[in-house]
């Protein structure tokens, strides 16, 4: 590894304290640093520097030399080199840290000149706070409360412009909003690579769209929305739906791939409501896709399993749970068949060696996994896991669809990659070996087995919602979506990252930990721990890459794991937008 | 310890009983012809001043038109959490131009409200306002819920000049428009 070249720091004073940072940070980054906030609308850590609205404005100064002899000037009242003060006021976006670069971020010019643009950016900017879904997290809110005047000397009529023009399918433009900072321009250009917004028209007729014949569409639209600073652009899946005032705020994970993207779940009154990005350099900056913003739609999803059955009769969570655990360890169902021939060790409740197929899942947690490979283990059992594979573009989806295969391979689940065909099972089927099949949430028929082949073995069904293998599943237990439950994901940089329970499951659903602890229990005929505290002990002890990892202690950006142990494996994903695949990283070494 | 009280002995007008009396029967007498301070409620009522606190309603401007545009402050600040609304957007109407949100359901559980004013007070649309209104009984929990309906009737409009889209329907006529 080559470590990373030291940074050349310089220092800069800022209101009287100095800082280093390193050269060319800017003065709201350096002041950020110091605990400082100087007010910003078109800057954003993540994008190229505009510098057009004027909010960021401090007073700047550089130590005074003399011209002729480039000596230091000492004032003679402090013992100090001597600041020369630019007379105007310069933008803290663009201006860089350089040697002994002095700033006044709340002088009394740099106070009036914010006021000034705030109280011109509110001349046309309507009073639609009451309505606005932005209201409450508001740039422009907060910094009218800091820097307006608190009534308005216009007394010319504010311009009217269109209130909901449809940029593309999930953004609702509020042109009237708009204070031009063109933030979501600049985020179609240089991240989502999709530069299909710009201004038309000058002064107050100046308007955001979309180019002739194009459309807001692309998968990261609705990062504009996130990082608009007003309300100007909304999103049309929450436009008016909840004031976010109200929305609890929950760390979550995006599982549509296995990037695992940090995100957001606000919800209220156990219901969800938005997710939305959370930042983490390390893996989505402060981005994610659109299409993972639509996943909490799957909590109130029509075919949602909301009750255990058996043989498709409804039944109570304890039934269904002795009938799964019976046919796995072997009781009762199809193993029965050949009472002579069954060794007395079966007879007494031992599992068959190889009668039980466990297909788990890369959409299962680390936890999860952990258990069922505990029952697996206890059971003997032959374990496969269902690839996803889809297209990866390059920035936030990766080709692997799953988001915790990894975790599979770290807990010692799985110890080559997965396939999307399910053909050993298959062929084990059809030999007669497997009995039973245990699907963790797995379509079985979309992996590859036939109506006739699920037919022939008791199927049990973990998982969320109805699909052809629920439909012809002996017992089927319903489980928690990502949601409704807590744990741990391993992304595609090995990164352990934690999601948290954001609102609870439909009422009589156990929590998947419970089941399969439950189930776990039964086979190794003890009891096993099902609470994530517990449970993390249990996993430090018996996986080895986990071994200084408890939940707790994941901190909220992740953990990277070592994953050499992994290397040589062929893993589908491409480049991402923080990850190499180990071939072109080796390749550009 | 116990310990006895003396008491004080009677004076003779006293033990006749007879004045005491007379002196009863003259209130009572001066009482016949004086004018009445109750009232037959609830035939009659009193005039409640202005500025009570009575059950709160939702209001409608002098034109008919709803006010609320469910900005749900007033479900934020009410102390008892007896107010929910349930927000929704609205599709232009003639007589409404450029309003776009307005709530789906409004429902005030009179259970829990306290009286206190603060959804009137923190309004920025003037559309809920605690009246004289001051009875309400109900068989049952749910009818002491008023929903949007029961709150509209109760309310009613009141004379105020705030209906702040008719404004940015002047500038839109006044050439605004961009």
């Amino acid at each position: 590894m080559i470590s990373a070249p030291k940074p050349d720091l310089v220092t800069v004073n800022i209101d009287g304290k100095d800082i280093a940072v390193p050269k060319g940070t800017n003065v709201i980054e350096a002041a950020r640093q110091l605990g400082i906030e100087i007010p910003h609308y078109c800057y954003h850590p993540k994008l190229t520097i505009a510098g057009n609205c004027r909010m960021c404005l401090i007073e700047m100064g550089m130590p005074a030399v003399d011209p002729a002899t480039k000596a230091p000037i000492m004032d003679a009242a402090t013992g100090k080199q001597k600041i020369n003060w630019i007379p105007r006021p310069q933008i803290g976006c663009a201006t860089n840290a350089s040697p002994g670069l002095h700033v006044k971020t709340s002088s009394p010019m740099a106070r009036e000149a914010r006021e000034g643009v705030t109280e011109f950016l509110l001349i046309n900017h309507p009073l639609d706070c009451p309505i606005c879904d932005q209201a409450g997290e508001c740039k422009l809110q907060e910094f009218s409360t800091a820097y307006g005047r608190g009534y308005s000397r216009f007394v010319e009529q504010k311009n009217v412009k269109p209130k909901r023009t449809e940029l593309g399918p999930r953004v609702t433009l509020d042109d009237e909003r708009c204070i031009l900072c063109s933030r979501c321009i600049r985020f179609c250009k240089e991240v989502a690579k999709d530069d299909v917004l710009g201004f038309v028209d000058r002064g107050s007729y100046s308007t955001l769209t979309c180019y002739p014949g194009k459309q807001l569409a692309n998968n990261y639209s609705l990062n504009t929305v996130d990082i608009c600073p007003v309300g100007a652009l909304t999103s049309t899946d929450f436009r008016f739906k909840m004031r976010v005032w109200f929305l609890k705020e929950t760390p979550s994970i995006d599982t549509e791939s296995s990037v695992g993207a940090n995100t957001t779940v606000s919800s209220r009154e156990g219901v969800i409501y938005r997710i939305t990005p959370r930042q983490n350099d390390a893996v989505n900056d402060t981005w994610m896709a659109d299409s993972g913003r639509l996943l909490y739609k799957q909590v109130k999803a029509d075919n949602r399993l909301l009750a255990p059955s058996i043989n498709g009769a409804a039944t109570a969570t304890e039934m269904a749970l002795k009938a799964a655990a019976d046919l796995l360890v072997g009781r009762t169902g199809p193993v029965r068949h050949d009472d002579d021939a069954t060794p007395a060790a079966h007879r007494a409740g031992a599992p068959y060696q190889g009668s039980v197929a466990i297909v788990g899942s890369g959409r299962s947690s680390v936890e999860e996994q952990f258990l069922t490979k505990k029952l697996a283990d206890a059971l003997k059992a032959s374990v496969s896991l269902v690839s996803r594979v889809g297209q990866g573009d390059k920035l936030l989806i990766s080709a692997d669809r799953n988001p915790n295969v990894r975790g599979a391979l770290v807990t010692g689940l799985i110890s080559s990659l997965p396939s999307q065909q399910l053909t050993t099972l298959a062929a084990d089927i059809d030999a007669g070996k497997v009995k039973t099949v245990l699907s963790i949430g797995e379509d079985l028929t979309a992996a590859g087995l036939t109506a006739a082949q699920l037919a022939k073995v008791a199927v049990v069904y973990l998982g969320t919602h109805q699909n052809a293998t629920s439909n012809a599943a002996k017992v089927v237990i319903p489980t928690l979506t990502v949601f409704e439950k807590s744990g741990t994901f391993v992304n595609q940089q090995f990164r352990l990252q934690k999601f948290a329970k954001a609102v609870p499951g439909p009422a009589g659903v156990a929590d998947d930990l419970v089941t399969l602890a439950s189930l776990a229990g039964a086979a190794t005929r003890s009891t096993v721990a099902s609470d994530l505290g517990t449970l993390w002990s249990a996993i430090a002890a018996e996986v080895k890459p986990l071994a200084l990892a408890t939940y707790a202690n994941v901190p909220a950006t992740g953990l990277l794991l070592d994953a050499t142990p992994w290397a040589a494996l062929p893993f589908c994903e491409g480049e991402t937008l923080h990850f190499k695949p180990a071939a072109s990283a080796a390749a550009t070494a | 310890m116990p310990y006895v009280v003396e008491r004080k002995p009677l004076t003779l007008s006293e033990r006749i009983y007879l004045p005491q009396i007379l002196a009863g029967m003259r209130v009572t007498l001066r009482r016949l012809f004086a004018p009445n301070v109750t009232m037959e409620y609830p035939e009659q009522r009193p005039a409640i001043p202005t500025g009570y606190r009575g059950v709160p309603t939702l209001v409608k401007d002098p034109h008919g038109r709803e006010k609320c545009v469910s900005c749900q402050l007033c479900e934020f600040v009410c102390p008892p959490k007896a107010i929910r609304i349930t927000p929704g957007s609205v599709e232009d109407q003639p007589d409404r131009t450029h309003v776009e949100k307005g709530p789906q359901a409004f429902d005030i559980d009179m259970l829990r409200c306290i009286y206190c004013g603060l959804c009137q007070e923190v309004c920025p649309e003037e559309a809920i306002f605690l009246q004289n209104q001051y009875t309400l009984s109900g068989y049952t929990r749910a009818e002491l819920v008023n929903d949007k309906a029961k709150l509209y009737e109760l309310g009613g409009t009141l004379p105020d000049q705030h209906f702040k889209w008719d404004k940015k329907k002047a500038a839109a006529e006044h050439g605004n428009t961009h």
